[in-house]
């Protein structure tokens, strides 16, 4: 039942450059979507999927299994990619991204994607799912971890604070909140559109335990995960600095692929520099 | 003299009385549950009692959370701040997941009485039932409540159950078969049929009275679930009589009257008279005066059936 590979840091970074190329070519695919929000996203995706989550892709329903939830639903391309790569559906699949008939939305849709947890897309809302979830957790006396990845935009949802505050309130040390912080939203940087800045401060305010890390670094991502499951009482959320659009030049720290698809030049120069 | 209990405390019965036989059930409240009653539960079973505050769009989801892994959640507030505040997540989360949470909400209608607009919600049915897949129902009085918050359980996935503050007549049996969807006549006259939901069904009996003694019959329908509305009942009166009135303590936007008349204007066009708030907000006052002044009296319904009965074809 329990999947956890345990990869060395170079084939995780193998893994992380398949899961970037799928990225591409989905989106090129597409048409539409979101490149820049998806690539800051992989390598702390793959360092979860691959090393950390206990997870069955031939069972996604098990219920003791370790939960992922993408708040940032946008960013779905990764997951699916990660999602694909695990055995969940096949790889095959990843060509139908947001067509229609297909299982692969433009957001998530937990009634027909096998491995997502909740359906998503409207931002500021996984959170408190994750928080949910970890109650039934305690609950039901298992032991499954719950993760839940923001956008550092996204933290402007006022419902991210009320769930923080209600997940330190119950104590829930089996929830764990990711942070992509790659400083931009969609009309511009952080600090120039809605600031969320001093990020960790904010969370200690709530009484959570911080954790700040290089989110392209997966050492720092790996033991991240690891103090995160050995702090108790408190949750745990990992402040992770990252690049929007990482691992393609001309994306990198650019407002403009937020959500806007490659063309089909631009995919071929882009997966290029993904070797 | 009829015994008056208010749905909301009958509410609270039930899910203590649920509770115990079902363990699934875990209860949600935002810092309402002397009011809304689940503080009943609360005291019963503190482990699988949440409130979690100020704060409803998070307990919204985080009873979606909590349904992802097989429990059953109700969760509950005021109407306004349960479908209003949080309607993005009822829509977003819990129903485009498909997922089994039960949002129970009291304190809806004009007859919240003196808090005033701000808290007396007549626009949540319209809210709740356009949203694909949900299942939205107002009982009539204390019995029909606990019936409902019973097959709340029972039914998958999301539902919508609304519920006022102040007492009112208990006018089911506890013998009387319940079913989500399926309505029954509460009494059955040839001339006109009174649709009604919540706190309008003892008012609409009372007004069939009142018609009777004029010669008028009517048939009086009490619709507690508004989706998916009972089209077989709505279409056989309406044959039966030709002429129907709808009573509800809501908004006329998009509200029962709206249902009713889709139904029959697609299916059996017969004159369709509505009772219900026009296009106001509600004010503060004690109910039964805000009952008046907003035309939701036995005296509104009996004039809309004349007006009803007045426009059958000749
Ligand atoms: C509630 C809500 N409002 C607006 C949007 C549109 N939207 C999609 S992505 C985004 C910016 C998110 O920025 P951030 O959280 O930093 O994500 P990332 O930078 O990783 O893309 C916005 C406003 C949305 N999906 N949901
Ligand atoms: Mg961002």
């Amino acid at each position: 039942m329990i999947k956890s590979q345990c990869l060395d840091i170079k084939s995780l970074e193998e893994r992380a450059m398949v899961i970037r190329r799928h990225v591409v070519r989905m989106l090129a695919k597409a048409g539409s979507g979101h490149p820049g929000s998806s690539l800051s996203t992989v390598d702390l995706l793959v360092a979860l999927f691959y090393n950390k989550l206990r997870h069955n892709p031939q069972q996604p329903a098990w219920p003791d299994r370790d939960r992922f939830v993408l708040s940032k639903g946008h960013a779905c391309p990764a997951l699916y990619a990660v999602l694909a790569e695990n055995g969940y559906f096949g790889v095959d699949k990843l060509d139908t991204l947001r067509q229609f008939g297909s299982i692969l939305q433009g957001h998530p849709s937990m009634k027909i994607t096998p491995g997502i947890e909740i359906s998503g897309g409207s931002l500021g809302q996984g959170l408190s799912v994750g928080l949910g979830i970890a109650l039934a957790g305690k609950l039901d006396k298992k032991d499954y971890r719950t993760y839940v990845m923001l956008g550092d935009g996204e933290l402007a949802e006022g419902q991210v604070w009320e769930a923080a505050m209600a997940a330190s309130h119950y104590k829930a040390d089996n929830l764990c909140a990711i942070i992509d912080q790659n400083g931009l939203q969609i009309d511009g940087f952080i600090h120039e559109i809605m600031s969320s800045y001093p990020i960790p401060d904010k969370w200690r305010g709530f009484g959570w335990h911080v954790i700040e890390i290089d989110g392209h670094n997966y050492k720092a991502i790996l033991s991240a995960y690891d103090e995160a499951e050995k702090i108790k009482g408190k949750p745990t959320v990992i402040v992770a600095k990252t690049i929007k659009g990482k691992g393609v030049s001309f994306m990198e720290n650019q407002v403009d692929w937020h959500g806007k698809s490659p063309s089909k030049e631009e995919a071929e120069r882009a997966l290029a520099e993904l070797k | 003299m009829t015994e008056m209990i208010a749905t909301r405390q009958a509410y609270g019965d039930a899910l203590v009385e649920l509770g115990e036989k079902n363990k699934d059930i875990v209860v949600l409240d935002a810092d309402l549950s002397k009011s809304t009653t689940t503080a009943k539960f609360g005291k019963k079973f503190p482990e699988r009692f949440f409130n979690m505050g100020v704060a409803e769009a998070n307990m919204m989801n985080t009873a979606a959370g909590l349904a992802t892994c097989g429990k059953i959640a109700f969760v509950s507030s005021f109407s306004i701040f349960a479908t209003g505040r949080a309607w993005e997540q009822i829509r977003n989360t819990i129903c485009y997941s498909g997922l089994n949470v039960k949002i129970v909400a009291t304190h809806s209608g004009v007859s919240v009485g003196p808090d005033g607009a701000s808290h007396q919600c007549i626009e949540d049915i319209s809210l709740m039932k356009t949203i694909p897949t949900m299942t939205v129902v107002e009982p009539c009085d204390a019995v029909e409540t606990r019936k409902s918050i019973l097959a709340a359980v029972a039914h998958k996935g999301p539902i919508y159950i609304r519920l006022g503050r102040a007492a009112v007549p208990v006018i089911t049996k506890k013998e009387d078969p319940f079913s989500i969807g399926k309505a029954s006549a509460l009494r059955n006259g040839k001339d006109v049929a009174i649709v009604a939901c919540g706190a309008l069904v003892a008012n609409a009996l009372t007004a069939a009275d009142m018609l009777s003694k004029e010669g008028i019959e009517a048939t009086v329908v009490n619709m507690h679930t508004i989706k998916p509305i009972d089209r077989e009942i709505l279409v056989k009166v309406a044959k039966q009589v030709n002429a129907v009135v709808t009573a509800e303590q809501h908004v006329l936007d998009g509200g029962l009257g709206s249902a009713v008349a889709t139904v029959l204007s697609g299916n059996y066009p017969v004159p369709v008279e509505m009772i219900g708030i026009d296009n106001r907000f509600g004010q503060s006052g004690e109910p039964d005066l805000l009952f008046k002044e907003y035309h939701l009296l036995p005296e509104d319904i009996v004039l809309a059936a004349k007006r009803a009965v007045g426009r059958k074809k000749k």
